[in-house]
């Protein structure tokens, strides 16, 4: 994409708020679809037959429910504050082990809360967690907040196997969700009700984030990020900015930690671990870091290759590798910012045009990937598979690893699908440059 | 005391062992349009990084309206009524204009670190920050990232950053610096109104500039204040003509 | 006083590791900014490049090209990738080298399996060269102590000697300097990006057959390399040399030394009771905690001084 367009500096969410008023439904109509399609898919996946919805896909839109949270409460650091964390983690995960004993209590008789309201409880643990680290972390930013919060993060990973009290140890804190003790008389005990208990507690988070943006401190956050030095001489102290940003964003993660507590009755030590902060990075930045729309798509993305590919492939880690490297080569924006890279040709209305170049572009790419999984697949195979006893088997035909044609045939496809892509790329670039500079004669690039 | 806006009293600043203000002592009244000038690396910005608080003193005292502030932080000598722009433009480039001048207008308000009141239903903050807009003539580009804007522009918006929260007190670091012509004419005018009734410390290198705003000049050279005069009194001082103006006016 | 001096040894043969593999990190981080998530990565594939060498023509040669090969793939790396990522942010950068990170440790699991492979000491350094109080001390830790020195003086003569060890030096602390003085600073990028990889590989050749050869190891080793860079502080050599001996003799004398807090307070004259509030806390022994120890340092040291040990500037 022209260099353009990536250097121009990207207006921040939440312009809504000085434009005109417009219609309830005109506005929001994007967020109300999602949450239309969150309502009914898990019928898509319902099997009519035994009357039974799918496990496997609820609890895949479950977790994709509360990491949607977890990024969106990371992206309150990374994108809207400019704090890159590596420790996000532990505040999803203290949260969770919060709500996993605040069950255990309600089970008991200790505490009287119904199930509806258990993820207040991570909130409040989050919060409480996210004043606490965020007081130290946020004394810093840039690299050596990174640092710390890295130090952070690896300190409660390693406390959360040692200490058998509040962690449990390896094996975690077990829990029941079934507590009898619930508002609307639901018991929690099929996977769907926790789906839509999730589907709730998602919508009420994502409207209280996105409406903390639209405030002093969500703004003077977003100055911060850009300028600190402006933002203490209009009267800002950053770090305090900071600090509550970090406490905010503590309290949310510590809600999808509660939520996940509840959806898996059981949280280990994997849950405040670097992997976890680390999902949480990959699914703000592929998404898009900055709005709200680029790490909920992000997280669908991860969470699909996560559950999906995991299944599927033993080297799914290595897609993510190498989708993440795509992405931070070519689109630094994320998902969102590639489509808005489209913009100003969409607005003198020649978007069409583009069609032939991208499905031209498509084939080869497609070739390609075809080659690079191929590949990859036969050496998993090679090694990991058959000292797991697995076969690789394309469409029910075996196919044997050791021979040299599947080799042949994939690095072919990986070869010529290079080059034949090298070619359509560029001529692609040609007409999208030629396009956006059009796009800028008219004006319509800003 | 009261009267006075700023006081130095023998302020020195030392960058390891270089000493670039060597015992600086300065009293502005209130209301006064005050102008340094000097030559290059005389030590000018480094007199304002000193009073806004971004570089803490080697020694001596700074104080605004009568109260010490050296030791505080940029953002406590803010609150108390001194507000400043950079001489490198300092914007918040990928925030609107508009949101650039609400943003400076936010603690001076009551807003502190309110996460609970939405912006867009803060009705007098926003009209306030639109009259703030069409005084400085940047209305028509209220929605822009304020890294689009022009430079001038920028340089409008950053005075407009500057004195959105009110300061009594407002340090300009060589606000027409790059300007053509008519944009410094505009940005004297625009300077002169926004400043009305406020105490204004500027450091400048257009002569024509001071001598249009200034009601009494500061003359610094090597970390010392060589004159502090009525601008008349400066033309005619020898000591300035030939540490700074000999050069300039030749 | 043999279990000081035997710890002492080890402590030092385990800095002295972590130097090899956190000075090339504090040239990189310095000069380019990129906190390189991949740098462990380097140090696993030159254990492995050196095992899979080491089957077919003995470990000398490996040792020697085993390093080679990390450099040229560094160099490859900061060509063709870090270079283009550049221009879209150090955040940018850094999650760069993680994908990368993540792909290397996934193609060694593809290549070498999932499970360790017998990287082995050579035979001819197998033997015990003198024993203190009775411990032996073995003859292939007095080489990698060696190994570690030879490349620490080299380093020191190759950027105070050398017209691009001076450049380096130079652009250590003011990177932005060295391009206007009219030096090619890419291609010096690409020479330390490069140099900083092979001297991981190096220590992975030598860490390799002393720790275990196995595809977890870059990502147990790259955070304690981090804390190593970022405690010596950014810019300072010295200061990454001092941090790494101090994690190495924290480290081993936190196992050695089998004391926990309810001991100290025992001397004192409070006993620990599991009644008592943080007992679990209290009485957990030190070597369990060894290994965070650097963490607790590395928090401290950012919180009290965020340039690091001995740091010249900010990131």
């Amino acid at each position: 994409m022209s260099a353009d367009a990536d250097t121009l500096p990207r207006v921040t969410a939440a312009t809504a708020d000085v434009t005109p008023p417009r219609p309830f439904l005109r506005e929001h109509w994007p967020w109300l679809a999602a949450i239309l399609i969150a309502v009914v898919m898990p019928w898509f996946f319902f099997n009519w037959s035994t009357g039974r919805h799918s496990g496997f896909v609820l609890t895949m839109l479950s977790e994709i429910g509360l990491m949607t949270i977890f990024a969106l409460s990371f992206n309150m650091q990374m994108g809207h504050t400019g704090l890159l964390s590596f420790g996000h983690a532990i505040l999803f995960g203290l949260g969770g082990y919060c709500t996993a004993h605040a069950l255990n209590a309600i089970k008991d008789g200790g505490l009287w809360l119904p199930t509806e309201l258990v993820p207040l409880v991570g909130g409040v643990g989050g919060l409480f967690f996210g004043i606490l680290f965020g007081y130290l972390a946020t004394k810093q930013r840039a690299t050596a907040f990174a640092m710390i919060t890295m130090g952070m993060g690896e300190l409660v990973a390693a406390a959360a196997l040692m200490f058998m009290g509040f962690f449990g140890g390896e094996g975690g804190v077990s829990t029941n969700r079934v507590t009898g003790v619930s508002l609307l008389g639901a018991s929690y005990s099929s996977s769907w009700q926790v789906y839509y208990l999730i589907v709730v507690w998602v919508v009420i988070c994502v409207v209280l984030m996105r409406l903390q943006t639209m405030t002093p401190l969500g703004r003077m956050a977003n100055a911060c990020r850009d300028n600190f030095e402006r933002a203490q001489f209009v009267g800002y102290d950053p770090r305090m900015v900071r600090f509550y940003q970090f406490m905010l964003s503590g309290f949310f993660a510590g809600i999808a930690g509660g939520l996940y507590a509840i959806l898996y009755e059981i949280v280990t030590f994997d849950t405040v671990a670097a992997p976890k902060s680390a999902t949480a990075l990959l699914a703000t930045y592929i998404g898009g870091a900055g709005g709200f729309f680029g790490p909920i798509l992000g997280t669908i993305l991860v969470v699909l290759l996560q559950s999906g590919v995991s299944l599927l492939s033993n080297a799914w880690l290595l897609y993510v590798g190498v989708l993440f490297i795509i992405m931070v080569m070519f689109a630094p924006g994320g998902i969102v910012g590639l489509i808005g890279a489209h913009a100003p040709i969409a607005r003198i209305g020649r978007l069409r045009e583009l069609a032939v170049p991208y499905i031209r572009v498509l084939i080869p790419g497609l070739f390609t990937m075809l080659g690079v999984v191929a590949l990859v697949e036969l050496a998993s195979f090679t090694t990991i598979g058959a000292s797991q006893g697995k076969k690789l088997a394309v469409g029910g035909l075996a196919v044997d690893t050791a021979t040299a044609l599947p080799w042949i045939v994939a690095a072919a496809a990986l070869l010529l699908g290079g080059f034949w892509l090298r070619r359509e790329a560029a001529a692609f670039r040609r007409r999208w440059d030629a396009l956006m500079d059009e796009a800028k004669a008219q004006g319509a690039a800003v | 005391m009261s009267d006075v806006a700023i006081s130095l009293k023998s302020v020195r600043k030392s960058f390891g062992a270089t000493e670039i203000i060597r015992g600086v002592d300065l009293d502005i009244p209130k209301g006064q349009r005050h102008a340094i000038i000097g030559p290059n690396g005389a030590g000018k910005t480094t007199l304002f990084n000193l009073i806004s608080g971004r570089f803490p003193v080697t020694s001596g005292t700074i104080a605004l309206n009568g109260t010490p502030i050296s030791g505080l932080a940029p953002h406590e000598i803010n609150r108390r009524g001194l507000s400043r722009s950079f001489q490198i433009t300092s914007i918040f480039p990928r925030m609107t204009v508009f949101e650039n001048i609400r943003c400076g207008l936010l603690w001076a308000r009551g807003y502190r670190y309110s996460f609970w009141h939405l912006l867009g239903r803060q009705k007098s903050l926003n009209e306030q920050s639109e009259r703030l807009l069409e005084r400085l003539n940047l209305g028509a580009r209220r929605n822009l990232p304020a890294g689009l804007l022009s430079y001038a522009e920028q340089r409008a918006l950053e005075v407009g950053i500057t004195i959105a929260g009110g300061a009594d007190v407002v340090l300009l670091d060589e606000p027409t610096a790059g300007m053509s012509h008519s944009e410094t004419d505009y940005a004297v005018s625009l300077i002169r109104s926004v400043t009305e009734g406020k105490t204004l410390l500027m450091v400048e290198h257009d002569m024509s500039v001071i001598f249009g705003l200034a009601d009494v000049i500061t003359v610094l050279v090597y970390g010392e204040v060589i004159a502090s005069d009525v601008p008349s009194r400066i033309r005619a001082n020898k000591a300035v003509q030939e540490a700074y103006l000999g050069t300039e006016a030749a | 006083m043999e279990v000081f001096l035997v710890s002492l040894l080890n402590g030092l043969v385990y800095g002295m590791l972590l130097f090899m593999l956190s000075s090339g990190l504090t040239l990189i981080f310095s000069m380019m900014g990129v906190l390189n998530f991949a740098h462990a990565s380097a140090y696993m594939l030159g254990a492995y490049f050196a095992f899979t060498i080491s089957l077919y023509v003995g470990f000398w040669p490996a040792l020697i090209l085993a390093p080679l090969l990390c450099g040229l793939i560094g160099a490859a790396i900061e060509m063709y990738g870090l270079r283009r990522v550049h221009k879209n942010g150090h955040i940018a950068e850094l999650l760069f080298t993680f994908g990368l990170a993540l792909i290397i440790e996934k193609c060694v699991q593809m290549t070498w399996g999932l499970v360790a492979v017998p990287y082995r000491v050579p035979a001819g350094l197998d033997f015990p060269l003198f024993s203190v109080y009775g411990t032996n001390f073995h003859a292939y830790r007095a080489f990698m102590l060696l190994i570690s020195a030879l490349m620490f003086v080299s380093i020191w003569l190759a950027l105070t000697r050398t017209r691009v060890g001076l450049i380096i030096q130079a652009s250590l602390t003011h990177p932005e300097m060295v391009g206007a003085l009219g030096h090619n600073v890419p291609r010096v990028f690409t020479l330390v990006f490069a140099g900083g990889t092979a001297l991981a590989g190096l220590a992975g050749v030598i860490g390799g057959n002393y720790q275990v050869t196995e595809p977890s190891m870059a990502f147990a080793m790259g955070p304690i390399v981090f804390v190593v860079v970022v405690f010596g502080g950014l810019g300072s050599l010295t200061g990454c040399f001092i941090a790494s001996l101090l994690m190495g003799l924290i480290q081993t004398f936190a196992i050695v030394l089998d004391y926990s807090l309810a001991d100290l307070l025992k001397q004192l004259g409070i006993t620990i009771t599991s009644s008592t509030p943080f007992a679990e806390v209290l009485s957990v022994p030190l070597p369990r905690i060894g290994a965070l120890l650097p963490y607790i340092l590395l928090v401290l040291i950012l919180l009290v001084k965020p340039r690091g040990l001995m740091g010249t500037r900010d990131t």
